[in-house]
């Protein structure tokens, strides 16, 4: 497998440092390598041709070599091409002067529409809006119930005439239940369908011209191939859509497929989607997106989980601690907490995986789960007067741990040690930064 | 498509046309596809060709072969072409399907095996890559062979994923085992073999919730219920499924990795081949993990399911008009 495009790079260039100017040789093998990283990342075999010829150009006129790591200088550049292609952050939606906007969903079978939908009701519904949502995929079955079970657990109306009825005419029947019922957004829920399946294109532009949509948001499952050109284009030629919802970016997929389709369509990615949780769905940030394909983590992304997940009393509240130098087990222990927080539904690899670097050699850190289960019920296992003072943690103190943990007097053994480790980096640190913990399950 | 442990090569249902996915795939018609196409069909893969071996690498990376799989395919070919052995484009065009009808390379038996009584099938695999229809297809290609079948709706955690799997059920005459929405899926899969067990079904057919590859504890979730299975009936499962979308990128290898991780992988279900997309991806699979196709999804319908087969998907790649 490879590694990161910046690991690589840095190994084609680095070493030319200092030498003046940029071999022919030197330059194709540099090329060589952010070809093969864009094609392992999905991004289109004609896109990656373009794209390296002019990054190329670019890399011959700069003075790459001027600066101590060439490599790098290569993949900035690499990485402000693409950020560009990617176009603008997350234009949102458009509403209508005279509501209700009317947002239409198409995408293949499979890409996450219900799902989409619910979350951009959601999100609607929490920007003080009053969205509606109409099922209209009859095709596949129970993808009425997925959407009404939905629309339930968001206290969002749902309109659905089973599935007998006419995709079409439930549409416009739909759109105009929500404008009866005043809803100012009604979110159109379709089939997923082929982009070479002509008839079931054609009912989607039939559902278009009858409901005549503010918005018409293609949904594109992030771990598309090559594919994604045409599914891009057919799309765009049958109902012209105005961006694009990519989902299954919690995965490791890294995400070629959207270049694809900003390059091919000039259409911009509105949203993305992070989780299977409905709050999870996210504007769109290039320069976030550019870093992904060349598996460079996302390092914005994380501080931001960070930062929603802790909030800023417990911030201040460690920050004293870390003044005073008091960091007790307990402290530990939240501390875990909040990582598991902010790792819910992905696990710590997600999570770890958002770091640069880290990317690619996630899939063998493998981090073990039950070890942080471990750490808390060794530490749950102690009375508060052991983890505010972990040194009065005697040899039998520690079997009692350790009995009461069901671990072993090593693993304790082990978690002290590490405790005493992130004890003494608190001291260092000061004050105000996210900790590291050493050790913590990477085996 | 079906092992049966009856010694009728007839009870199966390989006697499916294979032109059928061909004259599916030639259906779809896409521009950009055609473009690239027409570039091959002009090179017409002639290894005098000195561009021949770059277009040739071109169109495996556009079906999602995957660099390692088509640098492997291409090497082999020039090396071949190179010591004389292929010197016509019509040797060249058969030699690559051969090569890649080897790298696919099926075992002995690539048929599901259901010659158990109960034969238990853990179906698996990535959100939206079609596992409930898949399975509703297996049951009613079972039932064509005379088997009955029980299915087990243990994806507990998607809204109206039970009903999708019922009317499937339904359709295909098979039994069906469900659940409260937020039950164990384990404990579900459980019921479905013990069901099966009373009621002396032939098959089981667990759907599993769609999970990444990357949710470790939904993986868990997973190896909990392989194991479930398995200690409720030994030698169960008898055939771990995992469904790969045919659009799926080079994505598709990390999931058909971390899924054998979990779970050994007995086959992968390529389904939606009949949109543009090749699923070439299966052969970085095959390529690298060794993990065999044993069926392929064709289209929407019922009877949409067939046997995989290593030639149809090699020309499949290069089919020009597709």
């Amino acid at each position: 497998m490879f590694d990161s495009l910046s690991d690589r790079l840095g190994a084609t260039l680095d070493g030319l440092r200092g030498q003046g100017r940029l071999s022919e040789d030197d330059i194709n093998r540099a090329m060589r390598e952010i070809r093969l990283a864009l094609l392992e990342a999905d991004v289109n075999f004609g896109v990656v041709r373009e794209f390296v010829a002019a990054v190329k150009e670019r890399a011959l006129g700069a003075d790459v070599l001027q600066s101590l790591t060439p490599g790098q200088q290569v993949v900035k550049i690499v990485h402000e091409e693409l950020t560009e292609l990617m176009g603008t952050a997350g234009s949102g939606l458009s509403f209508a002067s005279r509501p209700p906007t009317v947002i239409l969903m198409a995408g293949l079978q499979g890409s996450g529409k219900t799902t989409a939908c619910g979350k951009l009701a959601r999100l609607l519904a929490k920007q003080k809006r009053s969205p509606a949502m109409v099922a209209c995929d009859l095709q596949r079955p129970a993808a009425v119930q997925q959407l009404q079970t939905l629309g339930k657990s968001l206290q969002v109306p749902v309109f659905d005439q089973g599935v007998d009825a006419d995709p079409v005419e439930v549409a416009a029947w739909g759109v105009e239940q929500a404008r009866a019922q005043g809803r100012d957004v009604v979110i159109v829920d379709t089939a997923g369908r082929l982009h070479v399946d002509e008839e079931l294109m054609g009912q989607l532009v039939r559902i278009k011209d009858a409901v005549k949509p503010h918005n018409v948001l293609l949904v594109l499952d992030s771990m598309t191939g090559q594919d994604a050109v045409s599914v891009a284009e057919r799309f765009a030629e049958a109902v012209d859509y105005d961006g694009v919802i990519l989902t299954k970016l919690d995965g490791d997929a890294r995400g070629g497929a959207a270049l694809a389709v900003r390059s091919v369509t000039g259409k911009p990615i509105k949203y993305v989607s992070v989780g299977e949780k409905l709050d999870q769905l996210e504007p769109f940030h290039p320069d976030r997106m550019a870093s992904r394909i060349l598996g460079m983590g996302d390092v914005m992304s994380l501080i931001e989980r960070a930062q929603e997940q802790i909030s800023e009393k417990d911030a201040k509240e460690m920050e004293a601690k870390l003044r005073k130098a008091e960091f007790t087990l307990d402290d530990f222990l939240d501390q875990l907490r909040q990582v598991r927080k902010m790792t819910a539904g992905q696990g710590m690899a997600g999570l770890l995986g958002m770091l640069p670097g880290v990317g690619r050699q996630v899939k063998n850190l493998k981090v073990d789960e039950r070890q942080v289960d471990r750490v808390e019920a060794i530490i749950l296992s102690m009375t508060p007067a052991e983890r505010r003072n972990p040194r009065m943690i005697d040899g039998s103190r520690r079997k009692r741990i350790a009995a009461g943990s069901g671990s072993s007097v090593q693993q304790v053994n082990q978690l002290l040690g590490q405790f005493k480790q992130v004890q003494k980096m608190m001291r260092q640190i000061g004050k105000g930064k996210m900790p590291q913990f050493p050790g913590l399950g990477t085996r | 498509m079906f092992r049966t442990g009856d010694d009728e090569p007839g009870a199966a249902v390989e006697t499916e046309e294979p032109t059928g996915l061909f004259r599916r795939l030639r259906d779809s018609i896409s521009r950009s596809r055609r473009a690239m196409a027409q570039q091959l069909a002009a090179a017409v893969l002639d290894p005098s060709d000195d561009e021949v071996w770059e277009r040739l690498e071109e169109a495996l990376i556009q079906a999602d072969c995957g660099v390692p799989a088509t640098v492997a395919v291409v090497e082999r070919l020039e090396a071949e072409a190179g010591a004389g052995t292929i010197a016509t484009a019509e040797q060249l065009t058969a030699r690559l399907q051969e090569v890649i009808a080897e790298l696919m390379a099926p075992p002995a038996d690539a048929r599901i095996d259901v010659s158990h009584a109960p034969s238990v099938l853990l179906v698996t695999g990535v959100n939206g890559t079609g596992k409930t229809t898949t399975i509703g297809k297996i049951a009613w290609h079972l039932r064509e062979a005379g088997r009955t079948c029980v299915i087990g709706a243990a994806d507990t955690f998607r809204a109206a994923a039970g009903e999708q799997l019922e009317t499937w059920a339904d359709r295909a005459g098979a039994d069906f085992v469900g659940s409260q929405s937020g039950a164990d899926p384990a404990a579900v899969a459980f019921d479905a073999v013990a069901a099966a067990e009373a009621r002396s079904r032939d098959v089981v057919i667990v759907d599993t919730a769609g999970r990444l590859h990357t949710q470790s504890h939904l993986m868990d979730e997973l190896r909990k219920i392989h194991r479930v299975i398995a200690q409720r009936l030994d030698g169960a499962p008898h055939e771990v499924l995992l469904t790969i979308d045919a659009t799926t990128g080079q994505n598709g290898l990390q999931q058909a990795r971390l899924f054998a991780e979990a779970v050994d992988v007995t086959g992968i279900v390529l389904t939606k081949l009949d949109g543009t997309a090749k699923g070439g991806i299966v052969l970085a699979i095959a390529h690298e993990l060794g993990i065999p196709v044993k069926l392929v999804g064709v289209g929407e319908g019922i009877e949409d399911l067939r046997p995989f087969d290593a030639r149809d998907f090699a020309r499949a790649l290069f089919s020009a008009d597709s």
